[in-house]
């Protein structure tokens, strides 16, 4: 705290110290957060410890803690190469969609922040388009198009059209961060020799990387968790990704809950251990993208 | 990154072509100039392919096929005009889904955003495991709603995880068909999605507390105000851009709500629980109308563009000034 308090508070007032803050409230504080926290961390627990419990248990007793703990549940999905097969299809297509979206629409941020043409304002509109509507919303006539194109039952025919649906989002982000570079550091660099371009990858692209590591995971989580698209694209279980996965599971296995408990569980694993590593990026960027 | 080959397709959509200068200029400018056309080109085209490709087509075509009876199977040849849409919005259970999407974002706007508003103001002071307490509520945030969707449809299955704790404590005579019930259905799912988002709008609230400097809060605290007071008059005014942002993001989620009630309800029972998009897919996709669902799909999209346009026009102005207000409509 900066300010200086005065030396003695007339009376009556109370100033507000940091020793205050731990004394009133905070206990309701605590359990607020206690209480949030359970909720959440309930249902994600209940999944996982069930997933180590026998059908038969579950048939008989819903919830209780595994007696004894078996491992065949979880066994049996790792060993199957269904579930490879997903987890690979969905890192196929979210590293697709993030490398295009990110390599893009940093490109394009480029020419939007620091080139000045006219029209330039009516072709950064046309992208902020995007941002006013849901990509379900468009997801039919998506399907119709892709057909079209050829694209059905192809990773790229999802990898695709979900990159173009993040670029309105890269943009929004990059092009404030790249304008707010000092255009000296350009005059600079231009008196040095270098081209724009070579400018935009030695200055720039390093400068903004907190705001690209930004666009990458809100790119990757988007696609990562993509369910309806590849629900339209894909018939193929064989180009299934793990949402659909996870699903279908679901519904062709309804007899096996503690498969599918498992299924579940192992299928929050990635998000939840790329979350825990990226949790402080993740967090500041959605808070940062929304302050603008 | 390299660009790629598909700049050379010339799209009416190119700045180059679009700007149009006046022809006679100097050629020293005017080898600049065409440097700089082509360095636009390269920069920007390929995105403009990609965005135009596979956003502003489909919605495109959309607008074509809504013109149409057709089932994907014939060529475009039996145009019907705005029948399609008459169709769709004279059908109960489309405004029945209509109806249900802004319930959605009626709920959360009345019960979700004080709840979240509420926690991240008892969260925003130091507490010890304040990054473990972020995490935990932030986790749901990361799982896919489709992960999502299957661990409540186990644990609302009648005699599973749910009701055995509300037997457990008490609430035995409470306990319901959750999902197949016509009366409860939506705001069941309503619970589900409030566990899923309501950490996302924790850490936004949180974000938005801890730039709020705190000599004003010390500030009303010296003019006597009390801490209920401070936060009505000095908190929530300076919250108000995330405020905003909050309402917009979550209507905006309500009215795309898909993944979740696909796979626990299909939009059951009896179209109880049917949202915009489920309608969408079950009687454009699945029944193949793809000439109805192409009316349905741009239907929902003006439905989307207005309130965004309308909400960034009147609420989000002050805080986006120009992003998106002063070139879109």
């Amino acid at each position: 705290m900066s300010v200086t308090v005065p030396v003695r508070a007339p009376a009556g007032v109370t100033i507000p110290t940091r020793r205050r803050r731990w004394s009133l409230g905070t206990p309701f504080s605590y359990m607020a957060a206690v209480v949030i926290a359970g909720i959440t961390l309930v249902p994600i627990l209940y999944v996982v410890v069930s997933g180590f419990r026998t059908e038969a248990a579950l048939n008989t007793t819903p919830v209780a803690w595994p007696h004894p703990w078996i491992f065949s549940n979880y066994t049996a999905i790792l060993g199957s190469s269904a579930f490879w097969h997903y987890v690979g299809n969905s890192l196929f297509i979210a590293a697709v969609a993030t490398g295009l979206s990110v390599g893009l629409g940093s490109l394009a941020s480029f020419a939007l922040a620091r080139y000045t043409f006219k029209g330039r304002e009516a072709f950064f509109g046309l992208f902020m388009v995007g941002l006013l509507f849901p990509a379900g919303v468009a997801s039919l006539p998506l399907y119709l198009w892709l057909r079209k194109l050829g694209l059905l039952e192809n990773l790229m025919g999802v990898a695709l059209p979900e990159a173009a649906f993040s670029l309105p989002y890269t943009i929004f982000i990059l092009r404030p961060f790249l304008r707010a570079v000092p255009g000296e550091l350009e005059d600079a660099a231009v008196v040095d020799g270098a081209s724009r371009f070579k400018f935009f990858r030695m200055v720039l692209v390093p400068l903004s990387r907190p705001a690209l590591t930004t666009v990458a995971i809100l790119a990757f989580i988007g696609s990562w968790n993509a369910y309806l698209l590849p629900l339209l694209v894909f018939n193929d279980p064989v180009h299934y990704t793990l949402p659909l996965g996870v699903a279908s599971f679901q519904t062709t296995y309804s007899q096996n809950t503690a498969e599918i408990l498992a299924f579940a569980a192992l299928s929050m694993v990635p998000a939840l251990a790329f979350f825990v590593l990226a949790e402080r990026r993740i967090v500041g960027s959605l808070a940062g993208a929304v302050k603008g | 990154m390299t660009v790629t080959g598909s700049v050379t397709t010339g799209s009416p959509l190119d700045p180059a072509t679009s700007t149009g200068r006046a022809t006679l200029v100097r050629p020293v400018r005017r080898s600049r100039d065409l440097r700089k056309k082509l360095e636009l080109v390269l920069l920007l085209g390929p995105a403009l392919v990609l965005f135009a490709g596979f956003v502003l087509v489909p919605i495109g075509i959309a607008v074509q096929y809504s013109l149409y009876n057709w089932s994907g199977m014939t060529s475009l040849t039996d145009f019907i005009g705005l029948h399609n849409y008459r169709e769709a919005l004279d059908d109960p259970v489309f405004r029945g889904a209509i109806l249900h999407n802004f319930l959605f974002a009626a709920l959360s706007i009345i019960f979700q955003l004080p709840l979240t508003l509420g926690t991240a103001l008892m969260l925003n002071r130091r507490l010890r495991f304040q990054r473990l307490f972020r995490v935990l509520t932030f986790a749901p945030y990361v799982l896919s709603e489709a992960t999502t969707a299957v661990i409540w449809l186990l644990m609302l299955q009648p005699g599973g995880f749910v009701d055995v704790l509300m037997h457990d404590v008490g609430l035995g005579g409470v306990v319901q068909t959750w999902l197949a019930n016509l009366h409860l259905v939506l705001y069941t799912l309503f619970v589900v999605i409030t566990w899923k988002y309501i950490g996302f709008g924790i850490i936004l609230f949180l974000a938005g507390l801890q730039g709020i400097p705190v000599e004003l809060k010390e500030a009303a605290a010296l003019d006597g105000a009390s801490a209920a007071q401070s936060t009505r008059h000095v908190v929530l005014p300076l919250l108000g851009p995330t405020i905003r942002i909050w309402i917009f993001l979550a209507v905006i989620g309500s009215l795309q709500l898909f993944d979740l009630v696909w796979i626990m309800t299909e939009g059951g029972p009896a179209n109880a629980s049917t949202t915009m998009i489920t309608y969408l897919i079950y009687n454009g996709f699945d029944s193949a109308e793809f000439g109805y669902g192409s009316a349905v799909a741009v239907i929902l999209f003006v439905i989307c563009f207005l309130f965004a346009i309308l909400y960034q026009r009147f609420a989000l102005r002050r805080d986006t000034a120009g992003a998106l207000t002063s070139m879109v409509g």
